[in-house]
């Protein structure tokens, strides 16, 4: 730079002068830059967009094994081998299974459905933190984001049903048509997923600090929902106070695990699940659906900025 | 590659404007440009106190990006951006996109202007071929769109040039060819207003003059093209007007060469 820079506007009216420029902006209906749209609106351009929250889904979902030499095979491989990993502990070393029949099929259940909302909050909080670049470079409503990432983690979540299928056979479960109640406890446990990844994004938008906390936060709540052993029998065996055992019992994650545990193994009768348990289910999906919707779309215009 | 023109003009001979800028200042805040950041305990203490104290204290500077600038871009028009570095080129250009925030005055767009940046996101583990579907829906075209587009996308990005690339992985490009795919995905679809940043500088000669013929196509297609380049014969291939910004300010806005001739007398070139 060969010249001072504080020099004023070189040549007098360099720049020309214009009128009232609101009112001319409104005679040709051009609009706010980067404006939050209306909920309703918001929604429509959320369904315009379907064909990219899915086809985001599987890109990450191909792109997230593409290095290794197995491929595509980890993900059926991941979820068995967590599974193994749960089961040499939890049911060989310190012996959790006492009392809960066909407890590989069990644990192996809990576990994957876990995984599933596990995976599901944990890139939910990192949904726009991670993809600043995209945000930055193009405009599409921002709940595509998490929602997608939900969406990769359920379809992982069937290659891991399709494990589980085979484990089930192979320690004697019969097939059943109770079997089928696993697509509407999917599909309430997708919502509920989405719902609270939806809050998680925003919150981890502002504060990225929040993907260090989550897997603490996570894990206690994994001991606190029976994946790796039985609410009923640990409160049969210890003094648990009757409310603390209700709240656990009633937790989203011990439901939709009881659920799923209730649809494929015949040894786990209806007696486990806590009473109206589709009411809960189907409540802690429509609160943490439309209420992790909201409060994402009323911080829509600030995410990427700043 | 797009439907038929349209009137650059409406029913009064007003020309149509698609971008108002009206007396826009915008203001960074950067986060952890003093002391502090970094420290656990400077962290610690900025999370104990108060607010106001701790934009300072987390050493939270305020920096004027862009002041008092005022324009309006018509219809038809492609308009560069010029200014030395660090000037607030890019800047203006993200808040006209919607992704800046400004502190004072309004900008007014016709539709949602696309800023057509070099770091648009695809995966590198993917395939050329599914980042082209990927990055098309992401802009918002239809599967349609794409399927019909997809040859002129991979024809124009000339990736397949040098045999079968489109369907390897974009983590064995090199840095030019991701740069023209890019660039190729992001010109397919038609924008109202397109902004562009330094797009033209990556490439070699022949994908430059490629472009530079995909800007005037999308510019006879009615949209507003802003371009941001250090690089003047390109300014003045494509643009017919020219936006001078130095330190935040419009120091200039006129027809190409009468700024530009201003600016290499500026720049001693």
């Amino acid at each position: 730079m060969s010249q001072v820079l504080d020099a004023p506007h070189a040549a007098g009216p360099a720049v020309p002068d214009h009128g009232d420029l609101p009112a001319l902006a409104a005679r040709h209906g051009l609009t706010v830059s980067g404006a939050r749209p209306t909920l309703t609106g918001y929604v429509r351009q959320l369904w315009a967009r379907r064909h990219f929250i899915t086809a985001f889904s599987t890109a990450k979902l191909t792109a997230q094994y593409s290095q290794a030499k197995l491929g595509q095979l980890w993900q059926v491989l991941t979820p068995v081998l967590n599974a193994a990993v749960y089961f040499f502990i939890f049911g060989v070393l310190m012996g959790t299974s006492h009392g809960v029949p066909d407890f590989v099929p069990f644990l192996v259940t809990g576990v994957f459905v876990w995984t599933f909302t596990q995976s599901s909050l944990m890139t939910g909080t990192r949904a726009i933190a991670s993809n600043v670049g995209l945000v930055r470079a193009l405009h599409f409503p921002r709940a595509s984001l998490p929602i997608s990432y939900c969406l990769q983690q359920l379809q992982q979540l069937l290659f891991s049903m399709a494990a589980l299928a085979v484990i089930l056979l192979v320690f004697g479960v019969p097939v059943a048509w109770s079997w089928l109640l696993v697509v509407p406890a999917l599909i309430l446990q997708f919502v509920f997923n989405a719902g609270l990844a939806m809050v998680l994004a925003r919150l981890g938008a502002h504060t990225p600090d929040l993907a260090q906390l989550m897997p603490f936060v996570l894990r206690t709540w994994m001991y606190a929902s029976g994946v790796m052993f039985s609410l009923t029998q640990v409160a049969q065996r210890t003094d648990l106070p009757g409310w603390v055992f209700n709240v656990l019992q009633w937790n989203p994650a011990a439901v939709y695990i009881d659920l799923m545990r209730f649809a494929l193994i015949d040894s786990f009768t209806a007696s486990q699940l806590p009473d109206h348990v589709w009411l809960i289910a189907g409540g802690w999906a429509l609160l943490a659906g439309l209420g992790g919707f909201v409060f994402f779309w009323k911080a829509e215009e600030t995410y990427g900025r700043g | 590659m797009a439907e038929q023109r349209m009137d650059l003009a409406d029913a009064t001979g007003e020309r149509i404007p698609t971008v108002v800028v009206d007396h826009v200042d915008i203001v960074y805040k950067v986060n952890g440009a003093g002391g502090g950041r970094g420290a656990a305990t400077a962290a610690l203490s900025r999370i104990v106190r108060r607010k106001e104290k701790v934009e300072r204290a987390a050493g939270v500077r305020r920096v004027h990006a862009v002041k008092n600038v005022t324009f309006v871009a018509h219809r038809g028009e492609a308009i560069g951006l010029i200014g030395t570095n660090g000037s607030g080129k890019s800047t203006l250009l993200k808040a006209v996109a919607g992704l800046l925030p400004v502190e004072r005055g309004q900008i007014f767009t016709d539709g949602q202007p696309s800023l057509l940046g070099v770091n648009a996101a695809l995966m590198k583990d993917l395939t050329g071929e599914r980042n082209v579907h990927l990055g098309g829906l992401a802009m918002g075209m239809s599967r349609e769109q794409i399927r019909e587009r997809y040859r002129s996308i991979v024809d124009f990005s000339g990736i397949n040039e040098k045999g079968d690339f489109i369907t390897l992985p974009m983590r064995t490009y090199s840095s030019g060819m991701s740069a023209r795919l890019r660039f190729s995905i992001a010109a397919a679809k038609d924008h109202d207003v397109l902004l562009i940043d330094e797009a033209l500088a990556t490439g070699d000669k022949k994908f430059q003059k490629r472009s530079e013929a995909r800007i005037r196509e999308l510019r006879k297609h009615a949209g507003t093209v802003f371009l941001v380049s250090h690089n003047n014969k390109s300014i003045r291939d494509t643009c017919d007007r020219v936006l001078w910004l130095e330190r935040g300010e419009l120091r200039m806005d006129g027809p190409t060469e009468d700024v530009m001739r201003e600016y290499e007398k500026f720049t001693g070139k």
